[in-house]
Formats: structure tokens, C-alpha cells, sequence
């Protein structure tokens, strides 16, 4: 396939031709009977992961399989909050690595992921959360990750619609601001690096379905049974979110995984009205306003493991109470879609990229409910590990054995809880 | 009366004229119209701008389906809805309603510069452009992006509107009030099922409402329905609910519902709820959706005054109004005859049908001949033409070479299209019942349920009147719970009707050059599904992605089934191979405000106050939230901040007296032969040898090792312990109580009973805390040697039985109160009373924290983060060297939580003996470092110290107990702060004051 | 909103209950003797099955008693519960509503 590049002249050239001369934007691939690489999941970190593999690693001839349609996991179905001000340094390390690539990742697929970088707030509402915000701005400054306090009325001035009532249940006591946090255009990002994978000879391979992990005598990992047929491949990195466990299960090795449902919702579309990111732990809202006009809000998580794609009706009336509470000029807004996604979730909340205890077969999961925001960090790191059969420094703490050893980096439980 | 206006029929009451203004323009309609057939009746056909295009857009349909004509309603600034559709706006006296998305007027809007240059905006446009330069995208590109997106205005004032919410069960619910609707309804009521049926529409009978040909037993359509509905309401197990959306089906046939209230009335009550949101539990549920007349795809279809055959039908039999003077009907169906011959014999020219079908017969095209209409068969639309209002089209013969013969242009002001009836499967799907592709029907119906559900009438398939009402009647006898009744049977019969209808665009559309919309609020064209999968999005959910078709408010109700068969037809793949998009809640847009309900304000989460609250607030105390508490935080005099209410408060308890409500606390007694037992197994110290009346500062640890909570632990008697835990951590700790006494231990006798709310604490601290009470407490002897430091006794406490403890969190001599939590109030004030003398005061939470940091004393969650264990938080003396097991005692065991490195709980001074901490900040070893600092530690807790005189801070630092003497620094935007590392406990570190 | 069948009370809604995790997880009677991993794969590692899974509840809000349930994660639908020390029920005990 020659290369097509995207640019405003491009598209005004090819309008001449009234759009009949674009070509695929990634090969169809029929599967081979053998890869170096197979990566299994077609979401941002699958097709990233395959992306960086072939420009940055060279390893030969990498392959993608997808049991559905590429992005059609959490990729497309988030809320595509992107930020790095985590409390952690090597949570901070590693999610400071993604901004870093978000930033120059339109350029560098050619493809407009529409990274926006408008500024992510986090309100605080009791003396606890000011001091644990005060703790995150503080580690963050001397980590070299921006991320700066405001009083109520800076972040009424940030974001007009916040409703800083003294009087509301939960008052706006400050407010956590990271001005390098944003979100982007999810569908783009999984598209784009299929795009630029796909330039670099990577198979992408949709409905495509895991049914085997073939292991030699040795047990290394030597091919995959799919739907499509059987695949030789020399690595296997799993990058399957919700169903990861289930995929790794079909090679014996089990995780510290829980699948839960996660569900988003959109109003429709009104002019634009909400100029930033906020996110309210405490009381759990979390809202942008897309390009298209939608206001974006995050829901929370149910309560009991699941793969159905859906949650309950009253996590969305908690969600919305939250957001009609802090935006109350929003109450005569409409819902107009609610989504579902399958988040997994380890037990200190924070991912896992690393090496399985079967050889050559790798393992990139437990992003809960934050994976968007660290999509390139996490395929470039992920790539880096299966190309060296070692861990990047970035990634290094994020390991499976961390939970044998106590070495756990638990964001959520670091926010405590109110004492 | 308008010349669009019908002289007689429908159902508006045509002796209430109602005015009502659109964009300013004062209009009259009558009572029973909707906003759109209003309009429609004044000859107002121009109704909105398109999303992208700024295409002047009108009304296609007449129901919830409606993909073009959005309006916002203001009723006043507060309360200014947008988005809301045309077609379901109940008109008003004085309704007030505004065009969207144009600037700087609807009939002269510059945003249709876009169309223009529409070719430069071809779908995924914004993917391929706007990366250079890279600044740009934030600056430029993205804003007028925006500005030029989204639809309607959002209010900018808070929503005074009120929301109720309610639950309900039934038998069985029937979702949808047209002909199979009612005869479920009326079939499971007959059987005495608790029934409860809902629909849309301002009254029940669906299609029925709009049809002038059906009979129904012996009855016109509108008769049968009047008596169905008066059936149904005389039934006392039956809940008739109009106005009312089913928006989305959930696990176990919970259906939610949107009732609306009072968007139909001129003037609501104040205090009447807008909107109502119901969450019904059915035992069975009966689906009669029906089914959404399909668009045909041709050039030009997008101009005001195109629209469904239905709804010209609908505005013409409901509502009395003519949708134009010269008509032409397009259509695929025999449906679309039927508004034709209506449409005539109501006096409107019906200028030509062109029929896309090779050959035409069957009962209403043979009317339709009859009356002299022309009919062309094999016909399609080479384009349409007018501005403002559709003004002509232009129809040809396709041929076998497939170029259009006999082409002719018609001029008109209103185009009729019929393609199809698209069955309405968005509840079933949201259900998890599979669908199938029918060929027959050239649609997705309903096959395998997931729930106890039923779908019945058009939206399964069954279009025709009889067969539909036959089908509810045998789903609502099916549903009902028992069946003793005789079956009821209803005879129905109208006009026949072949109504497979037709997909996609019609034949040459793609060769014209004007635009075939598929998604008209999107301005989805066929060219920019042919441009999806030029560019290799074949999943129909790509192509939904990359091309935003049926992403609009309408969800695609519209366009969905067209832009799956023009993209197989494109890819050359059955349309079942394309798949179909996931239908999702809601069904139509539902109110943020009715899922949030009368969650507001203080009804936004429960508010849980001590029964000291009152008192507190009376006298000026400040409150924090902690969990759902609201606390005292200080109390202020007379031109105090916090500092200097602080240090008064902490000076008052350190030299005399003071009052503190730990009303709060967690309180759990955990009582019976096992309860030593069950708390040896649970927390980290050791229990067995704790004498009864003796209290102990108890530590809970997860699994995993780490803290989760502290608290003092009374024994009262051999077998009975009252245990406290931190103020948010009560529910936490008896829930993990109870998950191991049920279901690790059920060998042990003991039970676990939350006191909270039983009790109130009042704690006394301070040198002076004795003679205070001892005017108080009666029946035990309060001094050091009979009650010494961490004890218990019950007594009479101002004459209240209670509980005395002798135990501080202040490190001085301190007695905290219990006595019944109905008895706080008084006790407290009697308490303050006998202090007077003494100069007790009042002090709150802040205060609470100074005095245990300068004692070193941690707060679970502030000085811990749950990554802390009992020895981090130099706690291990606390913990039973010599007991087998407890809970988290083997995570301990690791490595890891051995090392020397581990962060410890330390005390921080600054160096300069002045400056104050900030919590949260970063410990370093090594000054003057830049980013990414090197770190050892952060700051936990920090204060100014009234006794001491100095600031004084609680830190956790890596290896900080080794580190005592020596200097770290405290890295902040103006400069690194020396401390120097001490010992946690500032005050009194022999304890000699919390025992005098 | 889950309607979940509590073995002592019948069928209540989700509300009602708290969520337990993975069921029939005993804690080793004696820890000390489990090497770390082993006291890992106790503390963390989760089958997280896809099908039908045997879960905790706890009908927290209502009797206060955890119990054990059959439910299918791919559908959602229960299958089953049964009290705590009862052993795990065939599959055929009942079929999805």
C-alpha cells in the first residue's frame, strides 16, 4: 500500500477528485501461519503496542488479532481523560510518559487524535481531600509533573459552571489543576496507530478470536489457536483488558484480575459550555464536553465483577445527582447515550506490563478505569518489554510479583479514605 | 383559521386557540397540537439549521423519531430547554420557542457557507487536517471547531424545576399504547394481572390516533381506542401512564421510565415536579414499540416540506393540518397510498407518486388510481428543488441500462417518501434478547429473550392491524400470571397493505450531484458512507464512528437500517454480515434532573449529626465534612480565625479544661463467649490478657498487612467489648467484622452489634478534667489509683447511666463520657456548667488534631495512606508478638515489610523554628535539587503548636527512625525548608500528664 | 439494578446488598506456613471467570447475612444461592430466569 499522508492539502486535493482516490486506512489481513510477534487485543495498547514494535524495535513481522472490530473495546468506550498527576513516582513516571508522547502523537501517526490539552481539575471536598491534592501537587512539582492548587475561585474562573456554594453538601474546598492533562478523540488513536502500523507491515487481524496459547516442551509460548486458524508466533503480548484473565487463563497462568463494569454516558450536544476537565473522587463526577458539543461523564464502577457491557441504572442516577449537584445549571440537560465497558482491575488499581511466568508470552493489563490517558505510554512500554524480554526502567516496578512481595503502588488507597 | 388548517376532524379542540411565538414570530395553533403541527398549520416549514451543513431543515416525521426539526422551549431564563423535538413539544398558551444553530438568523444563516464548501468536509475530515503547525490545534483549529459544533444553548442559571422519583411493581408492563399495546393490556388485565402500560404520546392509541379507514370491533379506529382507554382506566389493577418514555430496559426486567409532568402546561404549579422517574420491577413485560417509518435516500431529500407519508398523515388526521397545497408522494410501500389518498380526499392536489417498486397492485394503489393520481412505477429521484421550502422534484423511470427515463419535473411545496417500516427493536435489544435479520420484513426483529419478555405487534414484525392486536392480546393473556379468563377476541379490519418497503439509496443517487442524506441532524450523505468504506471501515460501527451517522440525538432511528444496506451494498456483504449498531439506553434523550431527583442539596447524601450538633452551631461553631459527618471544627470568638480559635482551644486543654463532642466515634460492641477469641484473631494486639474494665488502643490491619483502622477497645465484661473505631470507618470495620465472624469463623459465639448512634461522647481533657467531673459522676471513684489511664467504669453521669473512660487523645488527663445518645445534649451542657468555674472551652476537631500531634498520636487516613503497617506508624509495641495469627500478621512476614527503607513516622522541626509545613509537602535528603528530586518522604501532619511555641510537624520518611538529628529538607516553590528529625511525640514523651 | 435471590429473604434488589468477591476462598488456617506466593495467590489471584461464577453477597440491608450465589457474568442472571458452609451447588440446580 503507497503512503497516503493526511494534510490539509490532501484532502483539498483529493475534494477534486470528489474523495474517490483514498485508500484503506490499514490493510485487511487475512491471517499468517507465522509471526516474531502476536499481539492479541486491537485497542489503542494492542495496536500501539505494534506501532512501536515495528518503528522503534524492527522486529520482523508483527501481527495483530482482534476478536471484533478494532477500538471497539475501552478505547471507544471512555472517557477520554487524559493526565500524569498521580501521586506515585512511578505512577507518575509512567503516566508523564504517555502526556509526553499524546503531545506529539498526531504528528507522528499523521493522524489527528485531537489531544486537547484544556486542563484537568480535581475538586476537593473535605479536609482530607485537600490534603491528599496537597500531597499530589506537591509530589508532582518536585517530579517535574505540573499539576497546581487553586482556591474555589480560581477554579470557578477555570470553569464557570462549578458551583462554589459554601452551602452545597459537599462544598468546592480547592481544587487540583493539571493544565497538561486534556482529553482526545478515542476512536483516532486506535485508528491512527492502525494506520501507521499497517505503513509498517503490521497484520491487523479482525474478527479474530483467541480460542488457544500453544506452548512448546519447554512451555515458551510458540503460537496461538484462533478462530482464524492456528498462528505460529515466537512472542505473544496479551494487551486484552476485561478479558484478559480469560485469555491468559488459556495458557495456565492466572492474575490478580477482577472484570467490573464501567459505564459513561453523553448528553446531547449543546454549544460549548464547559471549557476543561473536571473530576470529582469524593463524590464521583467526572465531566468534559466534547468537541462534537456532548457533555462527557464518567459513571462509576458496579459493584460486582462482570462482562455483560453494562451497568445499572442507579450507579447513572449517582453519577448524574453528583453532576446536576456540582453544575446545576446542567439539570435540564439530557442524556442521550449510556455506554458500558469491562475495566480490569488489580488489587492496588495500578497496571500491570510485564513478563509472564510462561516465556515469551507478555502481559499489558489492570488499567481499571484510567487506561485511555496512558495509551501510547503503555504500547511504547509494553513493546519495549517484549522486544528485550525485560522491562523498561518506567515499567519495571509494574510487575506481576509485586503482590508476592508487598511491593504495591496503591494510588487509590494513598487518596485513604475519610478518617 | 390558517388555509392549512383543516375545517373539521382531527383531534385539536378547535375552540382553544392557543398563541405561541417561534423565533419571536407570534403564531396561534390550537389545543392537542404539537409545536410542529403548529407550525405546520401556519405554513411554517423552515424549522432548524443541520449540524455541519447549516442546511435549512424541516419537519420530517411527527413522533419521538425525529431527526431534524430541534428547538429549544424557554419558558424563562432558568428554565430554557434545548434540543427538545418539534414533533413532541405539546403547544401551549405563550409557548416560547427558538431556532437552533443558526447565526445570525434561521432564514439567513453564514454557517450554510459550510455546505458550499462541503466538499472540503467530507466525513473524517478532522482526522487528515489541522495537525499544522502543531500549536495551531489549540489555538485555532480546535475553538472554531467547537464553536462551530454542538446544537442547542445549555442554560446558564440553575434549574429551579423539581424531579420525583418513584419505584413500582407489576405483573406485567406494557411499553407502548397502539393497537398491540392495548390489547396487551386489556388481554392481562382480563386474567387480573396488576398491570401498567405507558406511552410517549400525550393519550394512548398510537398509530390508531392518525387512522381514518380502520374498524375495530365494529368501530371506527379513534371509538374503540376511547373505550380501550376508559377500560383500562376503570380497572382498578391497572396503571395507565401517559407522557411516559420507557428509556432503557435493565438486568431482571427493571424497566426505567420518564414521566412528563408539566412541560405541556402554561402555567405549572411551583411546586409541582417537572418530570417523574419511575423504576418498575415487572414480573413479565409486553414490548408494543411498533415500528418508525423509513426515509428513502435520494438527492434533495433533506428540503423543509420533505417528509414521512406517515406524518403528513398523522398531521393531517390528528391535527388537522395540511402539509401543503401541491403534494408528490415517493414511496416503496403501499403505506404511503394511504396518506396520498387522505391528503387528496382532505383537498390537497396529489400532483404524482413515484413508486420505486417495478410494478405496483394491491388494494390502496388501485384507490389511488382510481381517484386519477398518477402512479410511476420503477420509479426514482434525480433531485429536488427549492430553497427555503421544497418547490419541485424531479422523478424518472430507471431502466434495465439503469439511467433514468422519462424524466420529469414536478413542481410541489411538500414531497411525501415511504420506505418502509423500520420495527422499533431498541428495548429488546437493550434487554439482551438476540435479534434476526428477516428478508420477508426487511428488518431486524425480535428472536431470542433474555428476559421474561415479550415483544407484540409492529416492532415483531406484525404491521397489519389485525394481525398487531391479535398479537397483543395473545402476549398480554401470555404475561398475566395466571390464565382463568375466556380469551378476548377484537375484530379489526383496514385497508391491506405490502409494506417490505425499500433500503438504501434509491437507484442513481449516488450519480447527482445534489446530496443524498442518510442522517439528516448529522448530514450524513451517501458519499460519506462510500468514503467510510473506501477508507476501510466496514464494521457498521466503524462507519458509525468515522462518519458520526447515527450518533445524533435521534440515535439513528431514522437512518440506521438505511446506512447498513448502503454500506453492504458498497461492501458487497449481507446486510446480517455488516451487523448492526448496539442499541443503547436511553431510548429518547432523558432529563439529567429526573435521574437525579430530589438528590439535592442537603438530600444529596444524608447528613449525620451528633446530638451536641445544635448546641454547637449555636454557639458558632464551624463544621467540617468527614464521611457523613458534620463535625465541629473550631469554635471562633468574638474576630477569631482558625489560628487564634486553635490556639486558644489547645491552650484551655493544656493548662485547664476542655469540652470535646467524640460523638463520632465508630462504636461497636462485640459481646458473647467468643469475643476475646474473635478479637485475638482480628486485630494486631492482644486481647486474652486485657482485665475487665481496662481499655487498650487496638489496630486493625487488612490482609495484606497494611492499617485500617485504630481505636480504643474497653473490655466491659469477660465477654463483652466495646470497640471503637476512626469517625468514617465504623461501617467499614463492622462490615469486615462480619465477613470473618460469618464466614471465616462461624466456630466462634459472638455478635457484633453497631452502637453509634447509641451513644454520646463527651470527652473532658485536660489537668483540670477531674475536678470537673467530680460534681458530674457519681458511683465511682475517680481517682488515679481506682480508674487509672485507659480504663472503664459505668457510672451515673449527671444522672444518666453511662459509661467512664479514661482515655485521651490529648496526652493529658482526660475522661471520655457515654451516655445514651438522647441524653448528649443535657449531659454536655451540664458538663460545660460544672466547668464554668474552671474556665472549660469548647474545642473541635482541628484543635483535637494539635493536641495529638504534639503527642504523636497518628490519624488513621491522614498520617497513614493504606500503605502503612503498625510499624511503619512506630506502632509495633502495640502489636501480639506471641499470637499465632491475626489478620495481615502473615503479609507482615514479607520481606518487603521488614525493610530498613520503609517509610517511618517521624517528627519534623524546622531548623528556623518559624515556619510552618505545608501538609502534603516533599521530603528531600539533599537541598537545592530541580526536578525530579530525589524524595525520602512527605510531610503527614503539620501545626503550629500553642504550647511549644513552635510549628511541629508528623512526617513518614524513609528509614526515619535512623535518621533522628538529622537535617532533610523540605523542597518548595521559594526555597528548600531545613528541618531536623525528632522523635513524633513533642510533648510530655515520658506521658507523666495523661497519668497524673 | 440486579434482582439477587438472598437464600433467607428471597429475591431483593441490588441496593440491598453489598458484593463480596470470589466465594469459597477459605483463609489457610494456618498463613505462616504458606510460602509467599502461596499467601499471594490467597491474598490476590482471582479466577474472574467468564460464565457462570460463584460469588459472595451479603444482603447487608436487609438480614445482614452473606450467602453465596451462582451467577453467570457473560448474562448477569443468577442461577442460584445458597447459605455459607453449603457446598456449591450442581450446575442444573435452577435455570436462568
Amino acid at each position: 500500500m503507497s503512503k497516503q499522508r493526511f494534510s490539509a492539502l490532501s484532502l483539498l486535493r483529493r475534494s477534486l477528485g470528489g474523495h474517490r482516490s483514498w485508500e484503506p486506512q490499514w490493510r485487511k489481513s487475512e491471517p499468517k501461519p507465522a509471526y516474531d510477534v502476536v499481539i492479541v487485543g486491537g485497542g489503542g495498547h494492542g495496536l500501539g503496542a505494534a506501532y512501536y514494535l515495528a518503528a522503534e524495535h524492527r522486529v520482523g513481522r508483527i501481527a495483530v488479532v482482534e476478536k471484533g472490530w478494532i477500538g471497539g473495546g475501552n478505547t471507544g468506550r471512555n472517557t477520554t481523560i487524559i493526565r500524569s498527576n498521580y501521586l506515585f513516582a512511578e505512577s507518575a513516571a509512567l503516566y508523564d510518559h504517555s502526556v509526553k508522547l499524546w503531545e506529539d502523537l498526531s504528528q507522528v501517526l499523521n493522524y489527528n487524535v485531537m489531544f486537547s490539552q484544556r486542563g484537568v481539575m480535581m475538586l476537593a471536598h473535605t479536609v482530607h481531600d485537600v490534603q491528599v491534592f496537597k500531597r499530589h501537587v506537591h509530589a508532582n512539582r518536585c517530579s517535574g509533573v505540573d499539576n497546581e492548587w487553586l482556591t474555589p475561585e480560581e477554579a470557578k474562573a477555570f470553569c464557570p459552571p462549578l458551583n462554589i456554594d459554601p452551602d452545597i453538601r459537599y462544598p468546592v474546598l480547592g481544587a487540583a489543576l493539571q493544565r497538561r492533562g486534556g482529553t482526545a478523540r478515542h476512536d483516532a488513536v486506535a485508528w491512527g496507530y492502525a494506520r501507521a502500523a499497517s505503513e509498517l507491515g503490521v497484520d491487523i487481524i479482525e474478527n479474530c478470536e483467541v480460542t488457544g496459547i500453544r506452548r512448546d516442551a519447554q512451555g515458551r509460548v510458540e503460537g496461538l489457536e484462533t478462530t482464524r486458524g492456528s498462528i505460529r508466533a515466537g512472542k505473544v503480548g496479551v494487551s486484552a483488558a476485561g478479558n484478559t484473565s480469560a485469555v491468559l487463563s488459556l495458557a495456565g497462568v492466572r492474575l490478580p484480575l477482577e472484570s467490573y463494569p464501567l459505564q459513561a454516558l453523553v448528553s446531547e450536544p449543546v454549544k460549548p459550555v464547559f471549557p476543561c476537565v473536571a473530576m470529582s473522587n469524593t463524590i464521583h463526577a467526572y465531566i468534559s464536553q466534547s468537541d462534537k458539543g456532548d457533555l462527557v461523564i464518567g459513571a462509576g464502577t458496579d459493584a460486582y465483577t462482570s462482562y455483560t457491557q453494562r451497568g445499572a441504572l442507579h450507579i447513572n442516577m449517582h453519577t448524574l445527582d453528583a453532576i446536576c449537584e456540582l453544575f446545576p445549571m446542567f439539570r435540564r440537560l439530557r442524556m442521550m447515550r449510556n455506554w458500558g465497558g469491562i475495566v480490569d482491575v488489580t488489587p492496588d488499581r495500578s497496571p500491570i506490563i510485564a513478563k509472564t511466568p510462561v516465556p515469551g508470552l507478555y502481559v499489558n493489563c489492570g488499567w481499571g478505569t484510567g487506561g485511555f490517558k496512558a495509551t501510547p505510554g503503555s504500547a511504547h512500554l509494553f513493546a519495549w518489554t517484549i522486544a528485550n524480554d525485560a522491562p523498561h526502567p518506567i515499567n519495571a516496578p509494574f510487575t506481576i510479583e509485586r503482590f508476592r512481595d508487598g511491593h504495591l503502588i496503591d494510588e487509590a488507597a494513598a487518596a485513604a479514605v475519610a478518617h | 383559521m390558517s388555509r392549512w388548517r383543516t375545517a373539521s376532524g382531527g383531534r385539536i379542540d378547535r375552540t382553544r386557540a392557543l398563541a405561541f411565538r417561534f423565533d419571536g414570530v407570534r403564531y396561534e395553533g390550537l389545543a392537542g397540537d404539537t409545536l410542529a403541527s403548529a407550525l405546520l398549520a401556519n405554513g411554517v416549514h423552515l424549522v432548524g439549521r443541520s449540524f455541519k451543513y447549516h442546511r435549512p431543515r424541516g419537519i420530517v416525521t411527527a413522533g419521538a423519531e425525529e431527526p431534524s426539526a430541534l428547538v429549544a422551549v424557554r419558558r424563562d431564563g432558568a428554565r430554557e430547554t434545548p434540543n427538545l423535538r418539534a414533533t413532541q413539544v405539546e403547544l401551549y398558551e405563550g409557548l416560547d420557542a427558538l431556532s437552533q444553530n443558526r447565526w445570525p438568523s434561521l432564514a439567513r444563516d453564514v454557517g450554510r457557507i459550510n455546505d458550499w464548501l462541503s466538499p472540503l468536509f467530507p466525513a473524517g475530515f478532522y482526522y487528515k487536517t489541522f495537525m499544522w503547525p502543531k500549536s495551531a490545534w489549540k489555538s485555532v483549529y480546535e475553538p472554531v471547531i467547537r464553536r462551530a459544533a454542538g446544537l442547542g444553548v445549555a442554560p446558564t442559571e440553575p434549574d429551579p424545576d423539581r424531579y420525583a422519583q418513584c419505584y413500582a411493581h407489576c405483573d406485567v408492563l406494557v411499553v407502548g399504547a397502539g393497537p398491540a399495546g392495548l390489547a396487551a393490556a386489556l388481554a392481562a388485565a382480563d386474567q387480573g394481572a396488576r398491570v401498567m402500560i405507558c406511552d410517549e404520546q400525550s393519550e394512548f392509541g398510537g398509530s390508531l390516533l392518525a387512522d381514518r379507514h380502520a374498524t375495530i370491533d365494529g368501530a371506527s379506529a379513534a371509538a374503540w381506542v376511547a373505550r380501550a382507554v376508559a377500560d383500562l382506566a376503570a380497572h382498578p389493577r391497572v396503571v395507565c401512564l401517559t407522557r411516559t418514555t420507557a428509556f432503557g430496559y435493565f438486568p431482571h426486567n427493571l424497566i426505567g421510565l420518564a414521566e412528563r409532568l408539566t412541560d405541556h402546561l402554561d402555567a405549572p404549579a411551583p411546586q409541582a415536579a417537572r418530570e417523574r422517574l419511575w423504576q418498575v420491577r415487572a414480573r413479565s413485560v409486553v414490548l408494543a414499540t411498533g415500528a418508525v417509518e423509513r426515509p428513502l435516500v435520494f438527492p434533495g431529500n433533506d428540503r423543509p416540506g420533505v417528509m414521512l407519508a406517515g406524518a403528513a398523515r398523522t398531521y393531517l388526521n390528528r391535527y388537522g393540518v395540511r402539509v401543503g397545497d401541491r403534494v408528490v408522494l415517493v414511496t416503496a410501500t403501499d403505506a404511503g397510498y394511504q396518506a396520498a389518498i387522505d391528503l387528496r380526499d382532505a383537498g390537497v392536489a396529489v400532483v404524482g407518486i413515484a413508486d420505486l417498486r417495478p410494478t405496483v397492485s394491491g388494494e390502496l394503489p388501485a384507490a389511488a388510481r382510481a381517484a386519477g393520481i398518477e402512479v410511476t412505477e420503477s420509479a426514482t429521484v434525480l433531485g429536488t428543488s427549492g430553497n427555503r421550502r421544497v418547490a419541485g422534484i424531479t422523478i424518472a423511470r430507471t431502466t434495465s441500462a439503469g439511467t433514468g427515463g422519462d424524466r420529469r419535473t414536478l413542481a410541489c411545496d411538500a414531497v411525501l417518501m415511504s420506505g418502509g417500516f423500520t420495527p422499533s427493536v431498541h428495548l429488546f435489544s437493550q434487554s439482551r434478547g438476540k435479534l434476526r435479520w428477516s428478508d420477508d420484513h426487511q428488518a431486524f426483529l425480535p428472536d431470542r429473550s433474555a428476559e421474561r419478555e415479550r415483544s407484540a405487534g409492529a416492532c415483531r414484525g406484525a404491521t397489519d392491524l389485525a394481525a398487531a392486536i391479535a398479537d397483543g392480546l395473545e402476549a398480554g393473556a401470555e404475561s398475566a400470571p395466571t390464565r382463568t379468563a375466556a380469551a378476548r377476541r377484537i375484530t379489526a379490519r383496514s385497508p391491506r397493505s405490502a409494506d417490505r418497503g425499500y433500503l438504501g439509496a434509491v437507484p442513481l443517487a449516488s450519480d447527482a450531484s445534489q446530496k443524498s442524506f442518510v442522517d439528516w441532524q448529522h448530514d450524513v450523505t451517501i458519499k460519506d458512507l462510500a468514503i467510510a468504506t473506501r477508507e476501510g471501515f466496514r464494521s457498521i460501527e466503524h462507519v458509525k464512528r468515522f462518519t458520526t451517522m447515527g450518533m445524533a440525538t435521534d440515535q439513528g432511528k431514522t437512518s440506521n437500517l438505511n446506512a447498513l444496506a448502503i454500506v453492504a451494498r458498497a461492501i458487497d456483504a449481507p446486510i446480517p454480515s455488516v451487523g448492526l449498531t448496539t442499541f443503547r439506553m436511553p431510548y429518547t434523550p432523558t432529563t439529567f434532573g429526573a435521574f437525579a431527583g430530589p438528590s439535592r442539596g442537603d438530600l444529596f447524601d444524608p447528613v449525620r449529626r451528633t446530638p451536641i450538633h445544635a448546641w454547637a452551631a449555636a454557639a458558632g461553631a464551624v463544621f467540617e465534612d468527614v464521611g457523613m459527618w458534620k463535625r465541629a471544627r473550631y469554635f471562633p470568638e468574638r474576630g477569631e480565625d482558625m489560628h487564634a480559635a486553635v490556639a486558644r482551644e489547645c491552650r484551655a486543654v493544656r493548662s485547664a479544661c476542655g469540652l470535646f463532642d467524640a460523638s463520632t466515634l465508630g462504636k461497636i460492641e462485640v459481646v458473647g463467649p467468643g469475643a476475646a477469641e474473635f478479637l485475638e484473631r482480628l486485630y494486631v494486639n492482644s486481647w486474652a490478657n486485657l482485665g475487665v474494665g481496662r481499655c487498650r488502643y487496638g489496630i486493625l490491619c487488612r490482609e495484606d498487612g497494611f492499617i485500617y483502622d485504630d481505636g480504643v477497645i474497653a473490655r466491659l465484661a469477660a465477654d463483652r467489648f466495646h470497640v471503637t473505631t476512626t469517625t468514617g470507618g465504623a461501617p467499614r470495620v463492622l462490615a469486615m467484622m462480619e465477613d470473618y465472624r460469618q464466614t471465616e469463623w462461624p466456630d466462634l459465639e459472638v455478635w457484633l452489634t453497631s452502637t453509634t448512634e447509641q451513644w454520646a461522647v463527651i470527652a473532658v481533657q485536660g489537668p483540670d478534667a477531674r475536678e470537673v467531673l467530680r460534681g458530674c459522676v457519681e458511683g465511682i471513684d475517680l481517682d488515679a489509683a481506682a480508674l487509672p489511664h485507659m480504663s472503664v467504669a459505668a457510672a451515673r453521669i449527671c444522672g444518666i447511666e453511662g459509661l467512664v473512660m479514661r482515655v485521651s487523645f490529648s496526652g493529658e488527663l482526660g475522661y471520655e463520657l457515654n451516655v445514651p445518645a438522647d441524653h448528649g445534649l443535657g449531659v454536655w451542657k451540664a458538663v460545660h456548667a460544672a466547668g464554668a468555674a474552671h474556665g472549660i472551652t469548647c474545642y473541635g476537631t482541628e484543635t483535637m488534631h494539635v493536641l495529638r500531634a504534639e503527642k504523636g498520636y497518628i490519624i488513621v487516613g491522614q498520617d497513614t495512606d493504606g500503605t502503612v503497617t503498625p510499624d511503619d506508624a512506630g506502632l509495633s509495641w502495640a502489636v501480639g508478638r506471641k499470637k499465632p495469627d491475626f489478620v495481615g500478621r502473615r503479609s507482615l512476614q514479607r520481606q518487603s515489610m521488614q525493610a530498613p527503607d520503609r517509610k517511618q513516622l517521624v517528627g519534623l522541626r524546622p531548623r528556623d523554628g518559624r515556619t510552618l509545613l505545608d501538609e502534603g509537602a516533599q521530603v528531600a535528603e539533599r537541598p537545592d535539587q530541580r526536578p525530579p528530586m530525589r524524595l525520602v518522604g512527605h510531610v503527614t501532619s503539620s501545626y503550629q503548636s500553642a504550647v511549644l511555641g513552635v510549628p511541629i510537624a508528623l512526617a513518614m520518611v524513609a528509614g526515619g527512625r535512623a535518621r533522628l538529628g538529622q537535617t532533610l529538607y523540605i523542597p518548595m516553590p521559594g526555597g528548600d525548608v531545613e528541618v531536623e528529625v525528632v522523635s513524633p511525640v513533642f510533648y510530655d514523651p515520658k506521658g507523666e500528664r495523661i497519668n497524673a | 439494578m440486579l434482582l439477587i435471590p438472598c437464600p433467607h429473604c428471597g429475591e431483593r434488589p441490588e441496593i440491598e446488598f453489598t458484593y463480596g468477591g470470589e466465594a469459597h476462598l477459605v483463609r489457610p488456617a494456618d498463613p505462616s506456613t504458606l510460602d509467599d506466593a502461596a499467601w499471594a495467590d490467597y491474598l490476590y489471584m482471582r479466577t474472574n471467570t467468564k460464565g457462570v461464577h460463584a460469588e459472595r453477597w451479603r444482603h447487608a440491608r436487609g438480614c445482614g447475612r452473606f450467602f453465596n450465589a451462582l451467577r453467570d457474568t457473560t448474562t448477569d442472571q443468577f442461577l442460584g444461592s445458597y447459605r455459607i458452609g453449603e457446598p456449591k451447588p450442581a450446575l442444573s440446580m435452577g435455570e436462568p430466569r
